[in-house]
């Protein structure tokens, strides 16, 4: 059986820059994998890459989920065959409730109608689950919101849509320690199905303090500079990048 | 990476139906508009003398005044291929069962029998010029409320009070339009609310144009006395025609003392229509009029609501929305004047504009000279979906008095690729996606308006925002 993320040599331009030079990753089911790095190394770059942001130009390489090609797919595509990205600055969207946007994200991914009683219970216990009020629900999409609400919609939006692929983008910068222990509650409930994989990309170490971790990957300017186990993270804890730095 | 999108022509088939009916099924009158011509309607109508010469009256303005040159072009108008008046044979009838089966089925494509079981409280609905189905729920009536075709009731008790309101607060000289609906008016709801009167549920008309070149002049005169409250529904819906299509309607309200009135329109002509619909409202001391207002349809429109705030401490609220799409140029806004002390308005107006289509926001504040402490708040927001769109905000406030709080609000916005790519990584089509956006800009409007036509909107919305993307 295919893994289930197979990345060869990805280049990525943005605006005519080289941004990724041949990044190569593998991730499979079941596992936890960190992105680490400085400002500016790419990281998010690869995860709006993988996800088919279409500012982000793939000039080389493949990336195959589930053993298909997916370069081809459109973000809904994508989002459909169950990748998920959680976006480090969420848009906020006027008019549209973040429960009505919930539902029709799943109605599009499933193609039938979700039944509103079970799709509210359901709703319910991950707001709970995350110390999120029930009225989150019904206000504007991420509208108003403060920088810990969005991520924790983020959340939430990864923990209704159940997701196989998810790639968490800075979802642990800009919150409180409170608010870092309610994502992490969240994020341990998605690392729950051994069916899924996850991949964090940080630049900080506080979210992954809770969490379990299979490898570790360092990136700098746009290249793999190093993959490890956990011990990776507390190492870079220790001595930051600057070894890394060209 | 994709190419640029372009969102194709909105399929407009579900409402471009109509069943072909053979000619001798109608009475016709002649193309044109001659002195003859308003007389046959008047005799036919069986008019009283004062309005036989109101319509008289009506004409000679028309022939006199010159169309509006400051707007969309009228060009496509020709008033010589307009059949004025076409009346369908069946005369009015109190229940469902009794309309005609193609008319009925075509109603039925309308939604109008779901909205009746909605249990909203009556119908009017207008096939062409003439009203054909007229009910109205019994407790509505036993209220003391009228709800009846405008023609029935010039000849009941109410035709005093209809000759003391008709065409007063919008008088053929109005504008050219005005008074060619003076002259050929036809059709229409007359309300009365007695005093105190709360009507619970909303009262509803559906007016639609059916035949190919006919215009369509229907009158719906509403007065709320004091204290009452009601909220009137009206919903347009027309099949497609080569021919230029005329709407010149008129709508004027009368809010009395500490009534409310809430008049919300859908209208959703089709795209070969010249909507040169007026509206006014005139309120009381302490009265308060809502417009809720969505514009869809139509080739061209000029449409301003207008509300003067006579008395003290009297209100209005305009929320508005207009999508102009492919070939439409839609002019819309509004007017209030604030003539009483303590007055207050506030608007709320959203435009859309996509394809090439030309979306103008007109907003007009007058506050008189002894409007004292008036305040306004005006608040225009504009989408629009591709370059080839155009809007326009015109303002313009006139402002007579010392102690006037107004401001004025104008937003333009695109729908950002950031903000596409965000809903369609969530499992949306960019189709989806788009509409889905252009719905949640819509909201301030879908919010005011009953279900059932909030969710006939939301449809419009879709249907205008789903094409093939290429």
């Amino acid at each position: 059986m295919s893994k289930l993320l197979t990345i060869n040599d990805l280049t990525v331009n943005v605006k005519d820059k080289t941004i990724l030079h041949g990044i190569n990753l593998e991730v499979d089911r079941g596992e936890t994998h960190v992105l680490m790095g400085p400002n500016g190394a790419g990281k998010s770059t690869l995860g709006n890459a993988i996800m088919g942001n279409p500012n982000y130009e793939i000039t080389r390489g493949s990336v195959f989920f589930n053993g298909e090609d997916i370069l081809e797919d459109d973000a809904a595509e994508r989002a459909k065959k169950g990748i998920f990205l959680s976006f480090q600055n969420p848009i906020e969207v006027p008019g549209i409730s973040l429960a009505d946007f919930i539902r029709n994200s799943l109605d599009c991914k499933n193609g039938t109608r979700t039944k509103i009683w079970e799709f509210r219970k359901e709703l319910d216990e991950k707001l709970k689950l995350l110390n999120m009020d029930e009225s989150y629900a019904d206000r504007d999409l991420n509208l108003g919101f403060s920088g810990g609400e969005k991520k924790k919609a983020e959340i939430l939006q990864l923990l209704m849509l159940n997701p196989t692929l998810a790639i968490l983008d800075e979802t642990d910068s800009g919150l409180d320690v409170d608010a870092v222990r309610t994502v992490s509650a969240g994020v341990k409930e998605f690392q729950k199905d051994p069916g899924r994989a996850l991949i964090i990309i940080t630049h900080s170490t506080r979210i992954l303090e809770q969490l379990h971790v299979d490898y570790t990957h360092i990136m700098v300017e746009g290249r793999m500079a190093e993959t490890g186990d956990a011990s990776l993270v507390d190492k870079v804890n220790r001595e930051g990048f600057i070894k890394y730095a060209s | 990476m994709k190419e640029k999108t372009r969102v194709d022509d909105v399929d407009r088939n579900l409402y471009d139906f109509r069943f072909e009916e053979s000619d001798e099924d109608f009475y016709k009158v002649e193309s044109g508009l001659t002195p003859e011509i308003v007389e046959q309607i008047s005799r036919e109508k069986k008019d009283p003398q004062w309005m036989r010469e109101l319509r008289l009256d009506s004409l000679k303005a028309y022939n006199e005044m010159e169309a509006p040159d400051w707007g969309p072009s009228l060009e496509g108008l020709n008033m010589r291929d307009i059949v004025t008046y076409i009346k369908p044979k069946t005369e009015m009838v109190a229940s469902w069962d009794e309309v005609p089966t193609d008319i009925k089925e075509t109603f039925e494509r309308l939604g109008i029998p779901q909205a009746e079981r909605e249990s909203l409280a009556g119908v009017g609905a207008q096939y062409d010029s003439e009203l054909v189905y007229h009910n109205m729920k019994q407790e509505v009536a036993e209220q003391g409320v009228v709800y009846t075709d405008l023609e029935s009731a010039l000849h009941g008790p109410y035709s005093e009070m209809i000759r003391e309101h008709f065409m007063k607060l919008l008088p053929a000289r109005d504008h050219k339009f005005m008074a060619l609906h003076g002259a050929v008016w036809s059709g229409g709801s007359f309300v009365y609310v007695p005093p105190g009167v709360k009507v619970e549920i909303p009262l509803q008309s559906y007016f639609r144009l059916n035949a190919p070149g006919a215009g369509q002049f229907e009158h719906t005169l509403i007065i709320v006395d004091e204290g009452a409250d009601l909220h009137f529904i009206e919903g347009c819906s027309a099949p497609k025609y080569n021919i230029a299509n005329l709407h010149a309607g008129a709508v004027e309200l009368y809010v009395r003392k500490n009534a409310r009135l809430r008049y919300s329109t859908i209208e959703n002509w089709s795209k070969n229509m010249y909507n040169l619909n007026s509206k006014r409202a005139l309120v009381e001391e302490g009265g308060k009029m809502e417009w809720v207002s969505g514009s869809f349809g139509s080739h061209t429109g000029y449409l301003y609501p207008m509300t003067i705030l006579k008395g003290d401490n009297s209100k209005c609220e305009f929320t508005g929305i207009t999508f102009a799409g492919k070939g439409q140029n839609l002019d819309t806004g509004l007017k209030i004047v604030h003539s009483g002390k303590n007055t207050t308005s506030a608007v709320n107006t959203k435009s859309i504009s996509k394809d090439g289509g030309i979306g103008t926001m007109r907003s007009s504040v007058l506050v008189n000279p002894g409007a004292e402490n008036a305040k306004s708040t005006v608040d225009c927001a504009t989408l629009m979906l591709d370059s080839d769109s155009c809007s326009d905000t015109i303002p313009v406030m006139d402002i007579r008095t010392q102690s006037a709080d107004v401001g004025h609000e104008a937003k333009i916005g695109r729908i950002s690729n950031d903000a596409i790519f965000y809903l369609m990584s969530r499992g949306m089509t960019e189709e989806d996606a788009r509409a889905m956006i252009v719905s949640g800009f819509a909201d301030n409007v879908s919010k005011e308006l009953p279900l059932e036509y909030a969710i006939e909107m939301n449809n419009l919305i879709r249907l205008e925002m789903v094409g093939s993307i290429g």
